[in-house]
């Protein structure tokens, strides 16, 4: 059936040195948030998915990470099974319950509050939020501080969640609770862990 | 990346399986996220005892790639049996290439020291942690310490300290000196000794703890804010050392006391081997040092 074919095809040619590297540019992106760290396209997953989104969700994704899909995403059987087959990731009935939450449309997600926070004792049971995003130029400018910026860093994600700035500064005072985002495009991956100040540019 | 200059089979590259490498790379970008923050992790049984840094190894595992140069260090020294077992374990079980240059290396996977040569953005640091919970000695249930960590209570962390004072006049704390990170969670920096925390401050480089007894792994991401704990009237203070290094001279590093013979006779020098190396190379010779410099061509490396 053509349909199993592309869910098989499409994985890591090399999975333990494809997801090592895939790995070490998402821990470079958290460590130092707004820096954009190049990655090849190691995966093929089926549209709307894109080859970095799904190499990040190959990458760290498995059995015990339940794993929540935006509507576009959901509508797909072929990105269900191709997830299924590759990570073997259930998925997460309800945002709240997932570890990851890959979301191909963030102009129309859900507010960042409806995913798991964590809790104050155990702050790291969040979700982890991947964007796919088109690219890091053409938004708002986002001017980012804190952990992992020497001074200031820019980022102008395209299609961001609405009210995203305004969205992020809750996000940050929740913490040690919050998401952490990691924004996947064409050319690599961004992050914005929980501790990311954003101030927006005045233009 | 496709074909491995290498014989060895790939599926258990540097000895830990895919699953046990996701759920650890899972738990180091949770701790990166939440600077200081324990994050607990199903640390595995490693061949080699707990103690031995088994919580370093398996941070260092899950990171590591062909293309990284380690570096491990044991007291600051790379040629004891712990730094040389553990680089030997990697050349192993992932052939990757090793040093001894603090400056080559991309991973420095370190036993309480950090490196006086100073660190670089890009490269990462990974500390062998005994006990990573800094509240531990004052409250032995974790129940309770991570109900403390959670409501920001580390009054108890302020009397001990307090207490080092009406006890001794000055804080006697030597390793393991508590500090605040991104001011927020109190961390236990592993028993380095508390001359390195300032280099813990906004270092360029990342820095990764992993406790495998206590199965907890955290981090400091670069350029964080690392704050020893003091007070106004008795503010933190580093070793000082009355006299420069026997063998190369430095100055204002964290130098070893070696003994000499059973009449009382010592000298000091460099915790850092490779920094004392470097410095003899380039000329530097403390009172203590040889006679004739062994050419560093003729040295055998640490290995």
């Amino acid at each position: 059936m053509e349909m199993a074919a592309q869910s098989i095809e499409g994985g890591f040619a090399d999975p333990v040195f494809n997801a090592q590297t895939v790995f070490r540019a998402v821990m470079d992106a958290m460590a130092r948030p707004g820096s954009v760290q190049p990655l090849p396209a190691f995966a093929r997953p089926p549209v709307p998915l894109s080859a970095t989104a799904g190499a990040v969700a190959l990458a760290l994704c498995d059995n015990d990470t339940p794993l929540w899909l935006d509507p576009a995403l959901q509508a797909s059987a072929a990105i269900r099974s191709w997830l299924g087959f590759h990570t073997g990731a259930p998925l997460a009935n309800t945002p709240a319950d997932a570890h990851f939450a890959l979301i191909a449309t963030p102009a129309e997600m859900m507010a960042l509050d409806g995913f798991s926070q964590g809790t104050q004792d155990y702050p790291d049971r969040s979700t982890t939020l991947i964007l796919l995003v088109r690219d890091l130029v053409s938004g708002a400018p986002l001017l980012l501080e804190g952990p992992g910026i020497e001074t200031s860093a820019t980022i102008a994600p395209a299609q961001m969640p609405r009210h995203f700035v305004e969205q992020w500064k809750q996000n940050i005072k929740r913490f040690p609770r919050g998401v952490d985002i990691i924004l996947a495009t064409a050319e690599g991956v961004a992050c914005l862990p929980r501790t990311t100040r954003i101030k927006t540019m005045e233009a | 990346m496709t074909a491995q200059p290498t014989d060895i089979a790939t599926y258990n590259f540097a000895y830990l399986d895919e699953q046990t490498k996701r759920m650890i790379r899972r738990a180091i970008l949770k701790g990166i996220a939440i600077p200081g923050y324990q994050v607990p992790f199903a640390s595995r049984e490693m061949p080699m005892p707990y103690g031995w840094g088994t919580g370093g190894v398996q941070v260092t595992a899950s990171i590591i790639g062909p293309d990284d140069v380690l570096k491990v260090i044991d007291q600051g020294a790379d040629d004891t049996t712990n730094a040389v077992s553990i680089r030997a374990f990697f050349k192993k079980v992932a052939n990757v290439a090793v040093t001894t240059e603090t400056a080559k290396a991309t991973i420095i996977q370190t036993r309480h020291r950090i490196p006086e040569y100073p660190l670089t953005a890009g490269q990462v640091l990974v500390y062998q942690v005994p006990i990573p919970e800094p509240l531990r000695f004052l409250e032995p249930r974790e129940t309770e310490t991570r109900k403390m960590h959670a409501l920001e209570e580390y009054g108890l962390m302020h009397v001990k300290l307090y207490e080092d004072i009406a006890r001794h006049g000055r804080i006697a704390t030597t390793y393991a000196y508590p500090v605040k990170v991104e001011g927020r969670y109190v961390m236990d920096p592993s028993p380095t000794p508390k001359f390195d925390n300032p280099k813990m401050h906004r270092s360029p480089a990342l820095q990764l703890f992993g406790a495998g007894r206590e199965k907890r792994i955290y981090a400091v991401p670069p350029f964080t804010e690392v704050v020893s704990l003091d007070f106004e009237d008795h503010p933190f203070e580093v070793q000082t050392f009355d006299q420069p290094c026997a063998l190369c001279a430095a100055e204002n590093v964290y130098l070893d006391e070696v003994i000499l013979d059973d009449h009382g006779g010592h000298m000091f020098v460099c915790s850092d081997t490779d920094h004392c190396e470097k410095r003899r190379e380039e000329g530097h010779r403390g009172h203590l040092a040889p006679e004739t410099h062994v050419a560093p061509g003729n040295m055998e490396p640490a290995q």
